[in-house]
């Protein structure tokens, strides 16, 4: 007989989710080696967080960003992990689990860890295709594929899962409906003033939300046609292309059941985290104890602390449930609620209400102690409330207050955040606690706001916590920190342009005044610097949806014209690529005429400028270059001007390529896109480079092989050459490449920085990651340009002039003679 | 108002929808161009078209609270006052305006 002795023991874990991998990291941490691991998971992925499901079906994470732990990380701990096979027996005599596939693994110590079960209402019509929950990455992927602009979905359940859901379909373009049972929305979580707010919050999102409403059935054609509508008791219908069931949660008991551990609602465990059989633990969702069952993380990660201690044998330590939090994963909502929010007839309220800004906070007190939470619009001081709450601190004179939070109770705002454990959510949106963020300033030397931002994620979506990390940051390097220099926008905010462009994507802003609102701006309607650096900020993140607002545009974009020094304007139209005809020259001749323009003059960018236009005869003016075809050059604006080029292959004895077709091309492709500044292309044909393409924003020259793509020129009054981006062969890579650049730069740089500051700030590499290294995200830069352009490409010309009513803006309103 | 004005010399020169908001349009008189500026709070102003820096038309420029910025080197003038904000100094005429069930009335000198 064979007589290897294996002196290390086996703890088999049935569940590879969050609960059961941070018992095992817990383990690990305690006693390295104690232990062969092997890790039953019914997923096929590694372990991810569960709780970042919904970023992840906003489209604010891949799944990649979400993993816990990553193969690697199962075989550099030599962790057998076994995805995708169901655990379906476990012999508790002969110590031994069975999976459905038939793989058998003994244990002397057995870890369950099953989670919960979604809970699918029998509802009529609850087995049609279409019909789903939101629980494991599989749903994500069934509802993103289903998941279209236009199309409808209704979310049953307006509980946290449910509305983070709804947000979710609703970012995806979807047609959202949420029905609730109950009168108000998370009544577990807010009281009815909070709801209300929120409920506001959504509609505002174009939700629709129908509280107090129970669902009759799920309708579609036939027995088992795809769901189509949601038929509630009250007889209205909702359409449906999708319903997803977000009702509940309960904890997934089979296996333990069938193996005889005493179950009530959930697999009961005692203090130490242990079933009925002492060789058998239990952790997370799946477990009863005290006569309560889990759903959120923090008193899981107590849980997985308690259990390892048990299973190495390294403390007798208790499982003792303690008070939690929670808030609202919907970016742009602010919501916190915690303990004993509704109150009762043995506690007190402190209410504060600022309707205008949607903020709502309520305090409950039991005698001297704070009890509840519920924040609504602002949660800044929420993580500082839900101390006070767990410590069960003596408030005395805290009372008066603390309604106006800590900085209000102490002198330095500092101070409070000094206090805050270091389990205290810093950031709400990638959950990113205290103690993370002070552990990576510590570890990886982080100095700046965005350091943190990279290595934690704490204030990399909404933002709304970046005052928080840099309070962290003094408090960690004293005074080693200084303050970064970010350069406010303009006087109106505190706030620096790249800050404003993230919240405006985090925060779902889509006006001016929302912007304004949301960052607090100090004027009530901004200035002649901050106004048009929103306006393109908000054309360039929403296009198709944001309305252009003309009065936050420069004279020159708002009429269409370059306004001269005597008040006069000069016309330029559009030659695509420097190419004209007879035709046009005969309409540009004959308006000259016609209107007494007093000069005409070549251009740099191979255009003819007509000068000393009045602004009354604009329109007019239009009018006949219209008629011959010709459009607005966009001479005026922030925007892409010109590509200039020179003849190229067609008539130059030198052109290798046809520099004249690239140039033309590359103009009508871009030609009507807002940029943060001017933006000029060039193409030559040759390296003689006679279009001067190595002083654009984007030069192509012409090779033998192909075309050479110059970036970051700038002939003004810093002169500089351009950078080679990379070589390519074909025109469509020319395209493709030149519109990924334009894009990037579009939706990067800050208002009024041209393309050759904005490369030497960030650095030509940065760019050649994103354009040439990463074939995906130039395919998608390309696409986002092309999608922008579909709303772009209207000649201003053509439709102020067509416009009688736009008329006004030309014209004095009277005469008073 | 300027209380030197009496009622009769207000002539209605169009209705305050005329006027974009944060905006401004002209009226031609003989003592040159005058603007009417409507704020966000539809206040109405009135001053001459032309910025004391180098004759600008203040229509043209970006209204903000009761400030305008010329379109041209970008000085701010305030609407109430007339006068040029920060460390530029000078001074563009004021003109006396009042609105009337909606409509704009505007009295010259």
């Amino acid at each position: 007989m064979n007589m290897i002795v294996n002196a290390r023991k086996k703890l088999v874990v049935v569940g590879n989710g969050m609960a059961g991998m941070r018992t095992v990291e817990e383990i690990l941490h305690r006693a390295p080696g104690m232990f062969d691991i092997t890790v039953f998971g019914a997923e096929p992925q590694p372990n991810y967080d569960r709780i970042m499901l919904s970023p992840l079906l906003a489209g604010d994470k891949s799944f990649g960003q979400i993993v816990l732990n990553s193969l690697d990380w199962y075989a550099e701990h030599k962790i057998e992990l076994i995805a995708g096979e169901q655990v379906v027996d476990i012999d508790r005599a002969r110590r031994v689990v069975t999976g459905e596939s038939g793989t058998i693994r003994p244990y002397d110590i057995l870890l369950l860890a099953t989670g919960s079960n979604p809970i699918l209402l029998p509802l009529p019509g609850a087995q049609r295709p279409g019909v789903m929950c939101f629980r494991t990455v599989a749903d994500v992927e069934t509802m993103l594929a289903m998941a279209a602009p236009g199309k409808s979905a209704v979310v049953i359940g307006g509980g946290l899962l449910g509305l983070e859901a709804a947000h979710g379909l609703n970012l995806r373009g979807m047609e959202v409906s949420v029905v609730h049972l109950m009168p108000t929305l998370m009544e577990r979580q807010l009281d009815a003033s909070a709801a209300h707010l929120l409920e506001r919050s959504l509609t505002q999102r174009g939700m629709s939300i129908f509280t107090g409403a129970n669902t009759e059935s799920l309708d579609g054609e036939g027995e088992q046609g795809p769901v189509q509508s949601v038929k509630l008791k009250d007889g209205q219908q909702i359409k449906a292309d999708l319903v997803v069931m977000a009702v509940g949660i309960r904890p997934n008991t089979n296996l333990a059941k069938a193996a005889d551990l005493a179950c009530d609602r959930g697999i009961l465990v005692d203090d130490a985290m242990r079933t009925s059989d002492p060789a058998v633990f239990a952790i997370g969702e799946c477990v009863e104890h005290n006569k309560q069952c889990y759903g959120l993380v923090a008193p899981i990660w107590d849980m997985a602390k308690v259990c390892a201690d048990h299973i190495t044998a390294t403390a007798q330590t208790s499982f003792v449930p303690v008070a939690t939090g929670t808030r609202l994963k919907v970016s742009g909502i602010e919501m916190f609620s915690a303990g004993v929010f509704m109150g009762d007839e043995t506690t007190d309220d402190i209410v504060l209400r600022d309707a205008a800004r949607g903020v709502y906070k309520r305090l409950v007190l039991r005698q001297d102690k704070l009890v509840g939470v519920v924040c609504f619009g602002d949660t800044r001081d929420a993580g500082w409330y839900f101390q006070l709450l767990k410590d069960e601190e003596h408030l005395g004179d805290l009372r008066e207050t603390m309604i106006y939070g800590p900085v209000a109770a102490s002198s330095d705002p500092l101070e409070s955040l000094a206090h805050l454990p270091d389990t205290a959510e810093i950031c709400g949106c990638n959950g990113v606690k205290k103690g993370a963020i002070c552990t990576a300033i510590a570890e990886h030397g982080l100095k700046s706001v965005d350091d943190v931002r990279t290595r934690t994620k704490a204030s990399a979506s909404c933002g709304s916590c970046t005052g928080l990390v840099e309070g962290l940051l003094k408090i960690s390097l004293g005074t080693g920190y200084s303050a970064e220099a970010v350069k406010p926008m303009c006087k109106c905010t505190s706030h620096g342009h790249d800050e404003v462009r993230r919240r405006i994507k985090g925060g779902m802003l889509k006006s001016i005044p929302a912007v304004m609102q949301a960052l607090e701006w100090r004027t009530p309607d901004g200035c002649a610097s901050c106004r048009p650096a929103l306006n393109f900020y908000l054309l360039a993140a929403w296009p198709g949806e944001y309305v252009d607002d003309a009065q936050s545009r420069f004279v020159n974009e708002r009429l269409h014209a370059n306004i001269q020094k005597d008040g006069t304007y000069s016309v330029i139209p559009r030659m695509w690529g420097g190419t004209t005809t007879a035709a046009e020259l005969r309409a540009i001749a004959d308006v000259v005429d016609k209107f007494n323009i007093p000069a005409v003059k070549v251009t740099g960018g191979q255009r003819i400028d007509m000068l000393g236009v009045k602004k009354e005869d604009l329109q007019a003016v239009w009018r006949d270059l219209n008629a011959a075809g010709l459009v607005s050059g966009h001479a005026y604006g922030k925007a892409l001007r010109t590509v200039k080029t020179c003849v190229g292959s067609e008539w130059c004895r030198f052109g290798v390529q046809d520099s004249t077709a690239m140039g033309i091309a590359l103009e009508k492709a871009t030609w009507g896109s807002w940029h943060p500044h001017k933006v000029k292309l060039a193409v030559s044909g040759c390296p003689r480079n006679c279009a001067e393409a190595t002083i654009k924003d984007f030069g192509v020259v012409a090779t033998e092989a192909g075309w050479d793509l110059h970036v970051g020129g700038n002939g003004g009054i810093k002169i500089r050459a351009t950078e080679l981006l990379c070589k390519v062969t074909t025109e469509e890579e020319v395209m493709e490449y030149a519109c990924a650049f334009l894009q990037l730069y579009r939706m990067e740089a800050r208002y009024l920085e041209r393309t050759a500051p904005w490369i030497e700030r960030v650095g030509l590499k940065y760019v050649q990651e994103k354009i040439v290294d990463d074939a995906e995200l130039r395919r998608s830069l390309f696409e986002d340009f092309l999608y922008a352009q579909s709303f772009a490409q209207v000649d201003p010309w053509a439709e102020e002039a067509g416009c009688e009513t736009r008329g006004q803006k030309y014209n004095a309103m009277a005469e008073m003679v | 108002m300027d209380g030197t004005h009496n009622a009769k010399h207000f002539v209605d020169v169009g209705a305050l929808e005329d006027i974009p908001p944060r905006g401004a349009r002209t009226v031609k008189t003989a003592h040159g161009d005058i603007a009417l500026f409507r704020t966000s709070d539809d206040d109405v102003f009135a001053l001459r078209d032309q910025c004391p820096h180098k004759q600008g038309p203040l229509s043209q420029g970006i209204v903000h609270g009761a400030s305008v910025t010329c379109p041209l080197h970008n000085w701010v003038i305030s609407l109430e006052s007339g006068e040029a904000q920060g460390l530029d100094v000078g001074c563009t005429p004021r003109f006396a305006v009042k609105l009337e069930a909606g409509r704009v009335l505007l009295a010259l000198p």
